[in-house]
């Protein structure tokens, strides 16, 4: 039995039989991780000695034959810009090389006391702004699938590590994309969540209207059972919400599936073109009815998140000021730190690398005097028009379809001296964050060797529908790598 | 396109050191991607109210009581404080300490 490439339900089994101990799992995959990570740089802190103990605690209990948690054992990674106790939490910024985490975070908590055990946290772009994990402070990650590609981003580390077997499953954090854009390029599922659902306690601040944490995981089934372990309203979280599970029975014959053809215009790669219309096709053929939509304001989605996710930035990444955490100027003997304003200046400046600072400036020059109304006040009301595209588009389906990403990973080095050129990667998920729709990127299909994955939109709070209808996919066909296009 | 001294000045709202190199290479940067977001000037929004939350919430009233969840919180709180200040570059006598104002 290879005990990397187990599913959770898998290990489980596997614990509750004394198979294996949750001890040698863990070893397993430690060892794997020391050897394996120096080729795709998916992780940035090991936790070594933290996997150990809570392994050694679960297999405590199983020797006493109790009950266990359906995730005590699983080993998983956590994006490094959601906060472990006692441990070293970046963000993959040189502002917070040093920074120890004082409290969990409430998702890790509801982990923790699942027993799951935290192999280490992962690469990200800086503050989650990019689309690459190229903009980290250390190094960018690469695709286990061409090491000469990115693993997409901005959890790139979380959707590598699963790839690679590394880990079982993996937390990410989704603010335009930043979940489903590297699922898809490294061939793993990745759930963005209903805004809400789950609690952003603990996780570090990128544009808060946006932000959302999620699974990345091999199979849609751990998904699920990710999903159900984090999910829940939260005091920490004044905007989390306890959702309400429907108890509708899932029905391919009776599921309507939108496809909206603002999302299949020129500028797409033919090949993943072909890849989306092979699996629309086999829904068809498992029974769905499939319609063509129109989300009209489609093209304005990206220009408004690149209003409002700097504007939040800007106003969130205030907070690294030099004074109460973080990189510093005012503890160096500098001659040139006279005053208060010189250690803002200076440790902002030598603190936060190039995509930070950029968005930092468009933020706050979107939101200075003179400006608001004619950018941020404007892009709130697009903002209503694209939530209403899809109101309206969910009054005539129950789920809606689109690719991820218009190409598949693109290499390393291709994109990062264009800032736009970046930006235009979110250019199918961001919307989903406008209108804090749930939405999963599922391993649909390879072009060549690379993965491409395809999106599947819900109805706020109907996680279950749409992992239901990814679930049914996975299961039909099992190798999810059946549409190849060369 | 936007100018230097627009540059500079949204830098120092943003208390964000600029290198001069830098301040040429926003100038374009920004210009650039400002035109890209103007897009937004072709929709009509005249009888748009805007969205800052995109999923219906209300505010949620109580009692005024002592809350247990909260007390927990506070508590917690309290143990935090050392931990805290052990991340600041500089404390003294459990305060953080700054450099002076000029």
């Amino acid at each position: 039995m290879n005990l990397n490439e187990l599913t959770i339900t898998g290990i489980h089994e596997g614990l509750k039989k004394k198979e294996f101990s949750a001890l040698e799992l863990c070893k397993v995959y430690l060892d794997k991780l020391k050897e394996k990570d120096k080729e795709i740089s998916a992780f940035l802190t090991i936790t070594e000695n933290l996997a150990l103990s809570q392994a050694k605690k679960i297999d405590d209990v199983i020797q006493k034959d109790r009950e266990i948690p359906h995730l005590a054992g699983i080993p998983l990674a956590v994006k490094d810009n959601i906060l472990v106790e006692g441990v070293k939490c970046t963000a993959a910024s040189k502002i917070l090389e040093n920074y120890i985490a004082p409290y969990d975070a409430t998702v890790i908590k509801k982990l923790k006391e699942q027993d799951a055990v935290i192999l280490g946290k992962t690469n990200l772009d800086e503050f989650a702004m990019g689309s690459s994990t190229e903009n980290s402070a250390f190094g960018s990650t690469k695709n286990p699938a061409d090491l000469t590609r990115v693993s997409g981003g901005s959890s790139g580390g979380s959707a590598a590590a699963v790839a690679a077997n590394l880990c079982i499953f993996a937390l990410g954090s989704d603010t335009g994309g930043s979940i489903r854009q590297p699922a898809s390029f490294c061939g793993v599922v990745g759930l963005k969540p209903t805004y809400g659902a789950v609690s952003r306690y603990g996780l570090i601040a990128f544009a808060s209207s946006l932000d959302q944490i999620g699974p990345i995981t091999k199979t849609v089934e751990d998904c699920k059972i990710v999903f159900n372990a984090i999910k829940g309203k939260d005091p920490m979280d004044s905007t989390s919400v306890e959702s309400k599970v429907s108890n509708l029975k899932f029905q391919i014959s009776s599921l309507r599936i939108g496809v909206p053809k603002e999302y299949f215009v020129k500028g797409m790669s033919p090949e993943v073109e072909k890849v989306m219309e092979e699996a629309i096709k086999k829904y068809e053929e498992m029974g769905a009815k499939i319609s063509e939509i129109s989300l009209p304001h489609t093209e304005y989605a990206l220009p408004c998140y690149y209003i409002i996710a700097p504007s939040e930035a800007s106003a969130n990444l205030a907070r690294y000021d030099g004074i109460k955490y973080g990189y510093s100027t005012a503890s160096k003997k500098q001659k040139t730190t006279n005053n208060l304003l010189d250690v803002y200046l200076q440790s902002r400046e030598e603190g936060f690398g190039a995509e930070v600072r950029r968005r930092i400036m468009l933020g706050t020059y979107v939101l200075s005097a003179g400006y608001y109304e004619a950018y941020y006040l404007r892009a709130q009301k697009v903002r209503t028009l694209i939530k209403e595209d899809f109101d309206k588009a969910f009054e005539k389906v129950d789920v809606i379809f689109t690719p991820v990403s218009s190409t598949p990973a693109f290499k390393l080095g291709e994109k990062i001296e264009d800032p736009l050129a970046m930006y235009l990667s979110d250019i199918f998920t961001a919307s989903i964050n406008l209108a804090g729709l749930p939405a999963i990127s599922i391993p649909v299909g390879k072009v060549k060797n690379l993965p491409v994955g395809f999106q599947i939109i819900g109805k706020p709070f109907e996680e279950n529908t749409i992992l239901e209808t990814g679930e049914i996919f996975e299961k039909t066909y099992v190798d999810s790598s059946s549409i190849t296009t060369n | 396109m936007i100018n230097k001294e627009e540059v500079k000045h949204i830098a120092k709202l943003a208390r964000l050191g600029l290198t001069e190199k830098e301040i040429a290479k926003f100038q374009k940067e920004l210009s650039s991607i400002l035109d890209y977001i103007g897009k937004l000037k072709e929709v009509d929004i005249s009888e748009v109210e805007p969205t800052s939350h995109s999923i219906l919430v209300e505010n949620v009233m109580r009692d005024d009581y002592p809350n247990p969840v909260e007390a927990r919180i506070q508590q917690t709180a309290g143990k935090q404080s050392p931990k805290l200040l052990k991340l600041a570059p500089d404390t003294k006598n459990g305060y953080l300490k700054v450099k002076p104002i000029f």
